[in-house]
């Protein structure tokens, strides 16, 4: 300022066009800098480098698998993928086992609705569209799915080409599309069961801001259907794939279900098929094992006849804070006499999940000696106090401890290594049983199958029983499934989820039970993804 | 303009003490004081220098006083004014006058802004100035603690208590959601790495704050638009201090400081204790009293202790020709007030500032380095001191846990194993728990500043910088530690690194064209940025070093770079020199968004009205400074987001998340989540203010309302879920509104030779809310739930706050107590209004809505006292300490063990952890004693003239005065738990001049 008192327009035109030249000058010199705003992150790789090796594919297809497992693969049992609730919450096996255990009359958890968002809601029958559990089921299934949908969009033939993948491991991967679209099949299924009418993508569904259809739950039990039934020829057949991934059986294990249910998903019946298709896994021969307990210890990966496809576990190396890691450490607490770590999880014990009544109400010796399937632990015979978890019977049915006594590795004191059985063929027996007497055709191979199931359970010579009514396999699988994510599916089948003519303790809310309106054998869509997708309608009765 | 200073005859009355005659032979010395502009300076004082003789002019500027003849220094000192001496011979009656000039407080102070600095009358932004005379005092570790409760709109929330733990700025609240509510720190030019590296407490933790000079804060749009993509935050610009031409002057100054806890959280005595268990067990049949213990401990006594701090800084300051230079070295040694938490703080800094050619080339050199060694306490223990039964002692013979008492699967048999449900001795932890880490910082830069000697009035601006940083830590737990029994103890290395790199170019053109009464003032400039960084990913470690297994990270480093390029320049014109319209306008193009979104464009305007200088004010008796200032502009965020968010990847596992096929464990691929779409965050700020002074700037201040509108908001918000691989996404959703005015008073009631008042007030009213945070138009939608932020502890899942429409930011959303006639909560009674389902409700919000700062110095001859005072309105708080202790079933829980409860239980009487009860929420509002020192200025020492001595003593965090039962009402983010406590510390300090 004040340098020349005399300046005149004409110099600063001079002085504009020199600073115009030095500036251009500058300026060419930086703009080769601008290539830097391209920036790759240094540990994750692009779809290119993933699929261009048959073991990247492989690591591709063990995602869509090890989602029903874990909840993230990168951070550690306490990351998620599924975020919005608390991480150890968010994986399949926990979110779909509190909805079908807690909600149903054998089951009740003394956690807090406060201190975990959802749960007491659950075993009152109050839920609502917020509830936390239902949400992170709906996401973590639908999460599930845009998963086998990226890999489906990864692997056509035209993409493995241009990755350079050929050959042998093109045939290989035919066979991954294949279990991928089963993956898809079941968490659809899952939707269907529980929700009714979810959103629905498929790989052909863009990956940005998108707002999915609705579809309806009989439009989605025709696309399960069809899917199975296209894929059927495309899996491997029974026992000729790798332990813990699908073939054949494992399909047409969930079309047995899928037909078994089908009034309830449909309004039409379909017990013809049920019986054909659970027929088909029962001669593929999945016998049942000897020992009832040994299907649900740490070593159930080995010997199993009977599993035909489960959850994987394992305490070091798939470790989560759901799955059988949750069923085990729930229902144990550290301060029984025997501590823990007598069922494998030494610095455990969550004291959270027991049985009622109507549990121990189905067999008549309670001990186990008699009905090897009653692995109790009785301190209390009733449950009356929700959230007092001394109140109930406990249950100790999965346990992270071999079949021969040993205690299994467990880095934590916490994760267990046992692996959860989504279909085994007893379940398959008891289907062939039930629509079989639902359908009035072939009952005496029923009944036969009913008495495998039952003669297994006991300890010694059995009488085979003569004759069955529906009630009676409605026992039976609550015998025989309990803990094992069945039964509000069961109940609902069975015309006593709903209503005032069955109670258990806590039904729709007192400590004797009380009527529940049929509109909650569908649960609501959650209220977050109500609002996050215009396309979608609630159920009915949650508005 | 300043020809009559009626109303400072008040202040006359002041100086009854003054001018004592002397006998003996005398004269008489006459003479008229005036300004700049000759204007009479009427109540300016005048004395002489080593006599008790000094006076004030009058009405008119003269002065009369009687001096002894011989050599006597006049000295005239007037606010606002540099002092003057002048040394005279007396041999008869004298006249002597004197002209002052404005001092450097003055409205002629330079000012930086970005990419360049003004004189403080010509600024057109809302920028306020806190010099060192200024700051804080006492114990300040980390700087930004220096401007406290100085600026009105400017926030500062400790972190804690912990050495070196920094604190939370937020200017003029925060608007982001994902993205960063930090301002842009700029320390010495270099635009300085914010997020902390692995084992520092705080990134700006590693600065001397002995070092720092002044610290300037831009607020609104107008000032910071120059920084376009980084500034929507607000920015704080950091200048140390620098040589001074001249003989070297050494200053030393040193500190020693006792720190001591303020209050407990109130919990149950063991005797209260044993009452509520053996009520328990009357009314339940139960024998829980056998579980309980003999002792009586106070465990919050246990686990915290006296914290001491020696902080010492030496510097040298001086030239070398034409090479100024200031060299300093400072070493802080702390110990907190959580036992096992100390820092070790070495620092070190130098600048250069030479000049060459006549002055055409000037050079700023500054390198500053520090190294800090930090042991983290583990403050696990501070809920646990809460939580632990009192009736336990601490150590118990024959203990196989080091001694400790802890609790067992059954109650006092170790070999039963470590209870996992329960709290570990709080002693133990702290005690057994070795985190240690090093770190080395080290921020610099050359600037050469070149005038173009055949171009007047250009000059070009090179800045080129770094900050680099390292650090390793290490976390070890013996093998006998309870608090790891389950991994054999812990041995767990951890470390990363950062490298930041800076370039910018200016050139910047003035030219004063007197002809037509206009100056204008280009600058033009680009910038490159670059952020590097490394966090190295190790296995987990048993006490022994042996691997755990299932922990082998997928990959040996994380490594994460975002790069930023910005064109900018700015126009001012000044017409007049009264109006001053100024734009600017930015383009940065970040490597976090996609090529298509890459490049934000961020304008600025501002026009300046210097109403004082007009002439209808030339004669004015009451306004000393009169501005009027309007600013709009936009600012962009994208600081503190995912560097990679918008490209499509696959990641890789770690060893842990394994899944079996056959027998093989088999790694997963995951694909991410990610928005090609992602852009810019963007704040529009409307800014309008004005700067007054009166009766010559004795009393001065500014009045400033913004409107704020953030739009674009980098939220992680709830999508489709099939819509992406996730179900929630980091997207460019909503809006958020924020208003505010803010009010800065600083006034000087006294100042004459012996006595100076300095006063200063500010206060603000700010409030925000999220005005939509959906794509579509939802209706219905409430807000965003769960959030992603506001978790809770003693639940899973479990959330206090909510980013509601129509709300601020985290509002607070939790059941509503029902409350009996009696005036006692009634436990699990909430509103509801189905009757089945309690209602959220959404109330209230951490954020103030009231914000008020004072400060006031008084000093008397070498005496000074002064004090800092904050007050928050309108702030609530979530106890959740009382929500989670504070309940029968923490008291005796299905572990098997005995725990302690907070009083609340006693109030409450819950049975339950009723997390979700708005019975916890509690208002916040405070008053707060910042401050309160004393200093006593010795002045010369060893009869020598360059020497200077002062010493003061200090007492921080004074008092608090609020209605919140916690231990302290003040936090960053609304939610007490495990807060490590802020001290009261006790400051004694000297500082000598050499």
């Amino acid at each position: 300022m004040g340098f020349n008192q005399n300046i005149n327009l004409r110099d600063m035109k001079t002085d504009f066009y020199k600073i115009l030249g030095i500036t251009a000058l500058i300026a060419s010199c930086l703009a080769s800098c601008k290539k830097d705003l391209n920036r790759l992150p240094a540990n994750t790789a692009t779809a290119n480098v993933v699929y261009s090796t048959p073991l990247g594919i492989k690591e591709g297809l063990a995602k869509a698998y090890s989602a029903f497992a874990v909840t993230s693969n990168t951070g550690g049992p306490g990351a998620t993928d599924v975020p919005g609730g608390d991480p150890g919450n968010s994986d399949f096996l926990r979110l779909f086992w509190n909805v079908q255990e807690l909600t149903a009359d054998q089951a009740k958890c003394a956690w807090s609705g406060s201190s975990n968002p959802g749960i007491s809601d659950l075993c009152q029958d109050v839920w609502d569209p917020t509830n936390a559990v239902l949400k992170g089921l709906f996401e973590r299934s639908i999460y599930q799915i845009t998963l086998c949908n990226d890999f489906l969009r990864q692997t056509t033939d035209a993409q493995l080409a241009s990755y350079g993948i050929t050959g042998s491991n093109v045939t290989d991967v035919h066979y991954y599309r294949a279990e991928v679209r089963f993956l898809r099949a079941y968490q659809y299924w899952v939707l269907m069961d529980v929700f009714g009418d979810p959103s629905y993508v498929d790989e052909t569904t863009p990956i940005g801001t998108y707002f999915p259809q609705q579809i309806s739950r009989t439009a989605l039990y025709a696309y399960v259907e069809s899917e199975l039934k296209a894929i059927d020829p495309l899996l491997m057949a029974p026992h000729t794939n790798e332990y813990g991934r699908v073939d054949q059986a494992a399909d047409w294990a969930l079309q047995a279900r899928l037909y078994l249910n089908a009034q309830v998903y449909t309004g039409t019946a379909d017990w013809t098929d049920a019986m054909t298709y659970s027929q088909k896994v029962i001669t593929a021969n999945y016998p049942l094992v000897t020992k009832y307990q040994n299907l649900f210890l740490a070593d159930n990966n080995l010997n199993n006849t009977e599993v035909i496809l489960s959850i994987n576990y394992d305490g070091t190396n798939t470790q989560t804070y759901g799955g059988t890691t949750f069923i085990i450490n729930s229902s144990v607490n550290n301060t029984w006499s025997e501590g823990a770590g007598f069922y494998g999880v030494p610095n455990g014990g969550w004291t959270g999940n027991r049985a009622t009544q109507n549990l121990t109400a189905l067999f008549s010796d309670t001990t186990g000696k008699t009905d090897t399937r009653a692995i109790f632990r009785i301190r209390e015979t009733t449950c009356d106090t929700l959230l007092s978890f001394t109140s109930g019977i406990g249950v100790i049915k999965f346990k992270n401890i071999n079949s021969n006594g040993t205690s299994a590795a467990s880095p934590s004191g916490t994760f267990v290594n046992t692996d959860f059985p989504l279909f085994r063929s007893a379940e398959m027996y008891l289907t062939y049983a039930e629509a079989a007497l639902r359908a009035g055709t072939n009952t005496s191979q029923g009944l036969t199958y009913y008495n495998t199931v039952r003669n297994r359970a006991y300890v010694g010579n059995v009488v085979p029983v003569a004759g069955i009514s529906l009630s009676d396999i409605l026992n039976e699988r609550g015998r025989e499934f309990y803990w094992e994510a069945q039964r509000r599916t069961d109940l609902i089948r069975f015309g006593e989820f709903t209503g005032g003519t069955y109670l258990w303790p806590f039904k729709g809310g007192p400590v004797g039970g009380t009527n529940v309106a049929s509109f909650r054998s569908i649960f609501p869509l959650p209220a977050t993804d109500i609002t996050a997708n215009p396309n979608l309608k609630q159920n009915p009765g949650y508005n | 303009m300043k020809n009559t200073y009626l109303i400072k005859y008040v202040f006359l009355l002041l100086f009854v003490f003054s001018a004592t005659a002397v006998l003996a032979q005398s004269s008489v010395i006459t003479g008229k004081i005036v300004d700049e502009t000759n204007q009479p300076l009427p109540s300016a004082t005048v004395s002489v220098v080593g006599q008790q003789i000094s006076t004030g002019t009058d009405v008119n500027g003269n002065y009369r006083l009687s001096v002894a003849n011989g050599t006597v220094t006049l000295h005239v000192t007037f606010v606002g004014y540099d002092a003057m001496d002048k040394t005279i011979n007396v041999s008869g009656n004298v006249t002597v006058g004197f002209k002052l000039t404005p001092n450097s407080k003055s409205l002629n102070e330079v000012v930086v802004i970005g990419y360049g600095s003004v004189q403080k009358k010509d600024l057109t932004g809302d920028v306020t100035v806190v010099t060192a005379k200024d700051f804080q005092q006492g114990q300040i570790t980390s700087p930004e603690d220096l401007i406290a409760g100085k600026i009105a709109g400017v926030t500062v929330t400790s972190n804690g208590g912990a050495p070196g733990a920094g604190s939370t700025v937020r200017i003029r609240g925060g608007a982001s959601f994902a993205a960063s509510n930090d301002p842009l720190y700029i320390i010495d030019n270099v635009p300085i790495q914010n997020a902390a590296i692995s084992g520092s407490a705080d990134p700006l933790s590693t600065i001397d704050p002995n070092d720092i000079e002044s610290i300037t804060v831009l607020k609104d749009a107008s000032a910071t638009a120059i920084y376009g993509s980084r500034a929507s935050n607000g920015v704080i610009i950091v200048t140390t201090k620098k040589g001074t031409v001249g003989p070297p002057k050494i200053n030393f100054s040193t500190s020693y400081s006792l720190a001591n806890k303020t209050k407990d959280v109130d919990v149950l005595s063991a005797s209260q204790l044993r009452s509520v268990i053996d009520a328990y067990d009357a009314a339940n049949g139960t024998n829980k009293a056998a579980l309980l213990g003999t002792a009586n401990t106070n465990w919050q006594n246990e686990i915290y202790q006296q914290g001491q701090t020696n902080d010492n800084n030496l510097s040298i300051t001086g030239a070398t020709k034409n090479m100024p230079y200031r060299i300093s070295v400072g070493y802080l040694d702390q110990t907190g007030i959580l036992k096992t938490s100390d820092l070790k703080r070495g620092t070190a800094s130098i600048s250069l500032t030479p000049s060459f050619f006549n002055n055409t080339l000037k050079l700023n050199i500054n390198a500053k380095g520090s190294e800090e060694d930090t042991r983290f306490a583990n403050t696990g223990a501070i809920g646990a001191a809460v939580q632990f039964d009192p009736t336990q002692p601490v150590y118990v013979k024959g203990s196989p846990w080091d001694g400790y008492y802890e609790w067992y699967n059954t109650p006092n048999d170790p070999s039963s194993g470590v209870n996992p449900n329960t709290p570990r001795n709080p002693v133990g932890m702290l005690e057994d728990n070795h985190n240690t880490a090093n770190i080395y910082r080290s921020i610099g830069n050359v600037q050469l500043d070149y005038s173009f000697p055949f171009i007047p009035g250009l000059r070009a601006n090179l800045n080129l910088a770094y900050d680099i940083a390292k650090g390793a830590g290490n976390t070890f737990v013996p093998i006998n530690a309870a608090q790891s029994y389950s991994s054999m103890g812990a041995n767990n290395p951890y470390g990363g690194n950062y490298t930041n790199t800076v370039g910018e170019f200016y050139l910047n053109y003035v030219k004063d064209i007197k002809s037509i009464k206009s100056k204008i003032d280009v600058v033009a400039g680009y910038g490159y940025y670059d952020d590097r960084s490394t966090t190295f990913n190790y296995y987990s470690y048993t006490a022994a070093k042996d691997t755990i297994a299932g922990t082998k990270p997928a990959f040996p480093y994380s490594k994460y770079q975002n790069t930023l390029i910005s064109y900018y320049s700015r126009l001012t014109y000044t017409y007049d020199d009264k109006y001053i319209l100024q734009g600017s306008i930015r383009t940065d193009g970040s490597s976090r968004f996609s090529p298509t979104n890459r490049w934000g464009v961020f304008p600025g305007g501002a026009f300046t009205w210097k109403v004082i200088d007009e002439d209808f004010l030339k004669d004015s008796h009451v306004f000393s400074d009169l501005k009027l200032r309007l600013g709009y502009g936009i600012t962009g965020n994208q600081e503190g987001i995912s560097d990679y968010a918008y490209l499509p990847t696959y990641a890789l596992g770690a060893s842990a998340g394994l899944y079996q096929f056959g027998n093989s464990f088999y790694n997963t691929y995951t694909p991410s989540a990610y928005n090609t779409d992602l852009k810019w965050e963007q704040t529009a700020t409307t800014n309008i203010g004005v700067d007054y002074g009166f009766l010559d700037n004795r009393i001065t201040g500014k009045v400033d309302a913004y409107l704020k509108k953030t739009s674009n908001l980098l939220a992680t918000v709830n999508i489709p879920p099939g819509s992406n691989f996730s179900n929630q996404l980091l997207s460019n959703v909503g809006n958020v509104q924020a208003q505010g005015l803010e009010f800065e008073i600083n006034t000087i009631p006294i100042k004459t030779k012996d006595i100076t008042w300095n006063v200063s007030f500010n206060a603000t009213f700010q409030n925000s809310k999220i005005t939509n945070l959906t794509l579509v138009n939802t209706p219905g939608f409430i807000g965003e739930y769960p959030p992603t932020g506001g978790t809770i502890n003693g639940g899973y899942g479990a959330y206090a706050e909510f980013d509601a429409v129509g709300h601020p930011q985290n509002s607070f959303y939790l059941y509503q107590q029902v409350y009996g006639a009696n005036g006692q909560p009634l436990e699990g009674v909430y509103k509801s209004s189905n009757g089945v389902n309690p209602d959220l409700n959404i109330e209230h919000s951490p954020y103030p809505t009231q914000i008020y700062g004072f400060s006031t110095s008084f000093t008397y001859k070498k005496w000074t006292a002064s004090t800092v005072l904050r007050a928050n309105l309108g702030n609530y708080m979530y106890n959740n300490i009382d929500a989670n202790f504070g309940n029968l079933i923490n008291i005796i829980p299905a572990s098997g063990t005995i725990n302690n409860a907070t009083t609340s239980y006693l109030k409450s009487n819950f049975s339950q952890a009723d997390i979700l009860s708005d019975y916890y929420l509690q208002n916040a509002s405070f008053l707060k004693m910042d401050n309160l020192g004393l200093s006593y200025n010795v002045g010369h020492i060893f009869n020598n003239q360059h020497t200077t001595l002062r010493v003061n003593a200090n007492c921080q965090n004074v008092f608090t005065v609020t209605k919140y039962t916690g231990v302290d009402p003040e936090s960053s983010n609304g939610i007490d738990y495990n807060f490590y406590p802020v001290p009261r510390t006790f400051t004694l300090g000297l500082n000598l001049g050499l």
